[in-house]
């Protein structure tokens, strides 16, 4: 991994001529090639399994059963449903053509883009590079994965074995750090995916501009959770758990759709903290249940977040950091002020604020004045409450009574909207995403209008009107002479 | 011409009333596309008078190209409104139950559409379509290269449709740069891929997703046709989709014919005739935009290799701006009339051994906006087909896969990125937002910590929808 990018960038040429001339020659348009790579991914996987929970735990301390949840479950089951899908996303679409346009058949059929490139990012290593080469290789294109350099072991993991299961003259892994994404961008490519912070994504596409070349950017943002009083004991428990498990149990917080901060009503608010700290003594117990703090960057800039007095005055549970271990115990803090960091910036870690209001429909408004997050959630059975949400309210996603499995779901999409990005992946979608639609239009001689030609007289004109508004009965009236 | 602050305050009252909610009601896009076709009903006349001032487009090339186009797609947009709007219900899986998920289309907020000079009204309001029907305020930026068009959209937009959610601005570059300062929710852009380069790069500093559609050089590959009557119809359809829009200056017209050599005296014969029962005089052809392009299309027969290879027309007229259907026959590849994208009327006409040295010849070059194929071989259609890349491809037609609303209009690689037209101009302004609702009927504490290898097994079972084996395992009938 050298740091030297003008030593590099000889040798991305020289890989992306390659990688060109490969797509080129046709291989990747095989439906058979394309599901074999497919079952190589279940198979690495799977028979990678243990692996890939060590290289997990060693960039982020993430649990196995955590890594198996979010990032290798999760996986096997999306790549299989690609496998599944593919013969019916990869078929061309038979669309309507109008009468007038009579014999004619028209489709709409999906090409691969080409040489695409894919930059993943650290917190989910495997999943933010897996899912959307899954896509990729399942829309025929060759792929470059760029995977994070702060999760090491990953991307080690993934430069060692992604050859050994996939076509490797098709699909490359590039280890690096940020120079060996700038040098990257150096080339054009069919399509760039990034996932990251919003200051990268807007170098990704700054660079991208020189050469056209179009990108989709996920994009970090503050998820908001509207907690609404629920109906009883048992449901305000599930919510606390499912509120828990999408906090700290997702890579302790450092997830583009975790949870962020809390919208609650001052009265409930009590009880939901009360609940909060007995439901993370149940699931954090021991130690080795939480993911770690990345690095010692991310635990300053967490730390940070407490140095405003006002803001390390509303604590009401943790706030315990050790430097040693780089872990910070869960933290939940009550009404810190609007203005602080960390209710102005992504806080990506174990911090959990809670916004009290008045009532809990004021939630919508707080929502309103703030950017457009990756997700929406909302706890709550109140349906004029949560319409209001969808109506009112814009995201990348809304997912009401739980957080986080939105993810798992193959049939929605999932990407952001505004400040939280553009461009949607996962199931269908992450075929789409790397793929062309072409139009094919297929016409024959039986039938030749004259009226669509110069020389131009006013009878021309009066058909073509007739033929705008499908109005055959004139139309043909006029062609026989009968009408102008 | 706006100014700086101008343009701001524009910005800020379109957010204004975007934020007031009312462009999200069904009413209110029904009236605005209702609008748009009062407006094309009942100032036609003027806009035939504009689209003649900017370009000398007869009335009819008018109405074909444009103002038939737009009553077709706004009449259709009303009519398909309902469904492009409603909520999408997907599958969820049954371990997720008791649970509900959709796809729900709505608006992206405050969008600005950039349109060029030679379809002035068409690439304004096809976008406008869409922007509108999927409940955006829109802010248009007309080419001030068509000046009248442009006054024509600034004079009579706010009257037909809500003035203070569909604006238009005049201006040029400088007024395109300031607008690209602020933030906007989406920008379609129609133009050069030098401008295009600048709008996305202006872009990128707010994050605003831009969609662009370039230009190219749409290829023709004119197969030997057998029958006198289908040849002829496929002439009509070439020169139709070379000198008849626009004189050429549009992204979808043909820019050059791939010919094998001994069907090359057919062709030509036939396309010489042709041009001249379409063209008996000037006005059935619109003119050259200004006298930039003029002297652009003048110096591309500068070089003498090319000047030489004309078989056809060539006479110049700079003071009305126009230049007569011209024909080149097999000007060298390496010259700027076979690399920049022609624009104009001037064909070159390139011959191959056999016709389907096209399909390398194609593949070799940009990938264009079109690719059209006049051909009855049924093997050389497969292999263009799946061997080339580009927007479209039509095969023994031109130009008319424009008018076809199920048919979604865009580039790929150099051609541009982004679709519209029919449900695709909804979709380009829309923002799909998945929506899923769960309920606390079923709580699984397997997907929590503290973790334990059982925990793993069963959400194993799960991923894999084997719930018989999830089932017998939670019971603990199975390790």
């Amino acid at each position: 991994m050298g740091s030297d990018g003008e030593e590099r960038a000889p040798e991305f040429g020289s890989m992306v001529g390659e990688l060109r001339e490969v797509y080129e020659s046709g291989r990747t348009r095989d439906m058979e090639w394309r599901r074999s790579q497919l079952r190589g991914l279940v198979r690495l996987l799977e028979e990678k399994e243990e692996d890939i929970f060590d290289a997990l735990r060693e960039d982020l301390g993430k649990p196995r059963g955590e890594a198996f949840r979010d990032e290798v479950g999760v996986l096997v089951k999306s790549v299989k449903d690609k496998l599944q899908n593919l013969g019916k996303w990869a078929a061309p679409e038979k669309v309507e053509t109008p009468l007038v346009a009579f014999p004619a058949s028209a489709f709409v059929v999906p090409e691969p883009l080409g040489v695409v490139l894919i930059f993943s990012c650290w917190n989910l290593p495997i999943g933010l590079a897996l899912e959307p080469l899954s896509g990729a290789l399942a829309a025929g294109n060759a792929v470059v994965v760029k995977p994070s350099e702060l999760a090491p072991s990953t991307a080690a993991f993934l430069a060692a074995n992604i050859p050994k299961y996939l076509d490797s003259k098709v699909v490359k892994v590039v280890e690096g750090g940020p120079e060996a994404g700038e040098t990257l961008m150096e080339h054009r490519w069919d399509k760039v995916l990034f996932t990251g912070s919003g200051r990268v994504g807007r170098i990704i596409m700054t660079k991208a501009a020189k050469h056209l070349t179009p990108v989709a950017l996920e994009l970090g943002s503050k998820c908001p959770c509207i907690v609404d009083w629920l109906d009883s004991q048992r449901d305000s428990q599930v919510a606390v758990n499912r509120i828990i498990g999408a906090k700290w149990s997702t890579c302790a917080g450092q997830a583009c759709i975790a949870i962020d901060y809390i919208l609650v009503e001052e009265e409930f608010a009590p009880i939901l903290i009360e609940l909060l700290k007995s439901t993370l003594k149940t699931f954090f117990a021991k130690p080795g249940h939480m993911a770690r703090v990345l690095n010692e960057r991310q635990f300053q800039r967490l730390g940070a977040l407490l140095d405003d007095p006002r803001v390390a005055s509303s604590v009401v549970h943790g706030g315990y950091f050790d430097p040693k271990t780089l872990s910070i115990e869960p933290t939940i803090l009550l009404n810190p002020p609007l203005d602080s960091d960390i209710m102005t910036e992504e806080i990506f870690g174990p911090l959990l604020p809670i916004i009290t209001v008045k009532k809990i429909e004021d939630s919508i408004r707080f929502l309103k004045s703030k950017p457009k997050p990756l997700a929406i959630y909302a706890f709550t059975t109140n349906e004029k409450l949560k319409r209001r949400i969808i109506e009112e309210t814009s995201s990348g996603s809304v997912t009401f009574n739980d957080a986080i499995v939105q993810y798992g779901l193959d049939s929605i999409p999932f990407g952001g909207v505004g400040h939280s990005g553009f461009g949607q992946y996962h199931g269908k979608y992450s075929f789409e995403m790397f793929s062309h639609k072409k139009a094919v239009l297929k016409r024959s001689f039986l039938i030749e209008f004259m009226f669509r030609y110069p020389p131009w007289d006013d009878g021309k004109l009066g058909m073509l009107r007739h033929v705008f508004r499908f109005d055959y009965v004139n139309l043909f009236l006029a062609l026989l002479g009968l009408r102008r | 011409m706006a100014d700086a602050a101008a343009l701001g305050e524009t910005a800020r009252e379109l957010r204004e009333a975007y934020e007031s909610g009312r462009t999200r009601s069904v009413a209110w896009r029904q009236a605005q596309l209702r609008g748009l076709l009062r407006l094309l009903q009942e100032k036609e006349a003027e806009a035939f008078r504009a689209l003649h001032d900017d370009l000398g487009k007869h009335h009819a090339e008018a109405f074909r190209d444009e103002v038939g186009v737009l009553v077709k797609s706004a009449n259709a947009a009303l009519r398909e409104l309902g469904r492009w709007m409603a909520p999408e219900k997907v599958w969820v899986p049954l371990i997720a139950f008791p649970a509900s998920a959709q796809v729900v289309p709505e608006p992206l907020g405050v969008v600005l559409v950039f349109s060029c000079w030679n379809v002035p009204l068409g690439l304004s309001l096809e976008p406008l379509i869409g922007a509108v029907a999927a409940g955006n305020a829109v802010l248009l930026k007309p080419s001030e290269l068509a000046p009248s068009t442009a006054r024509f959209l600034g004079d009579n937009i706010g009257r037909y449709m809500d003035a203070a959610a569909v604006k238009v601005v005049q201006g040029g570059p400088e007024v395109g740069e300031q607008l690209m300062e602020h933030r906007w929710d989406k920008v379609l852009f129609t133009g050069s891929p030098r401008i295009a380069r600048m709008v996305m790069a202006a872009a990128s500093r707010h994050l605003t997703p831009v969609a662009l559609e370039l230009g190219g050089k749409c290829p023709c590959i004119f197969d030997s046709i057998a029958g006198a009557r289908d040849l002829r119809f496929a002439v009509n359809r070439v020169v139709g989709a070379k000198w008849s829009p626009c004189a050429g200056q549009a992204c979808i017209a043909i820019d050059y014919v791939l010919v094998e050599e001994r069907f090359l005296p057919t062709l030509l014969k036939m396309l010489k005739s042709t041009l001249k029962s379409f063209f008996p005089e000037a006005d059935h052809m619109a003119r050259i935009v200004n006298a930039r392009h003029f002297e652009r299309l003048r110096a591309l027969l500068k070089d003498t290799s090319v000047a030489a290879s004309v078989v056809h027309g060539g006479s110049m007229d700079a003071k009305n701006l126009y230049i007569e259907p011209t024909i080149l026959l097999n000007p060298p590849l390496d010259s700027a009339i076979m690399t920049e994208e022609i624009f104009g009327p001037l064909l070159p006409i390139i011959t191959v051994k056999k016709i389907e040295d096209s399909v390398a010849f194609v593949r070799a070059r940009p990938k264009p906006l079109a690719i059209y194929a006049f051909t009855g071989n049924a093997s050389l259609r497969r292999r263009i087909e799946e061997e080339t890349s580009s927007g479209s491809l039509v095969f023994n037609d031109a130009v008319v896969q424009y008018a076809i609303d199920a048919l979604p209009f865009g580039g790929v690689g150099e051609s541009g990125f982004g679709q519209y037209h029919g449900k695709y101009s909804f979709e380009m302004f829309s923002h799909r937002k998945a929506v899923m609702k769960r309920g606390y009927l079923i709580e699984l504490m397997l997907r929590y910590p503290p973790w334990d290898e059982s925990k793993v097994a069963l959400m194993r079972h799960l991923y894999r929808f084997d719930y018989f084996s999830f089932v017998l395992r939670f019971l603990g009938l199975r390790r």
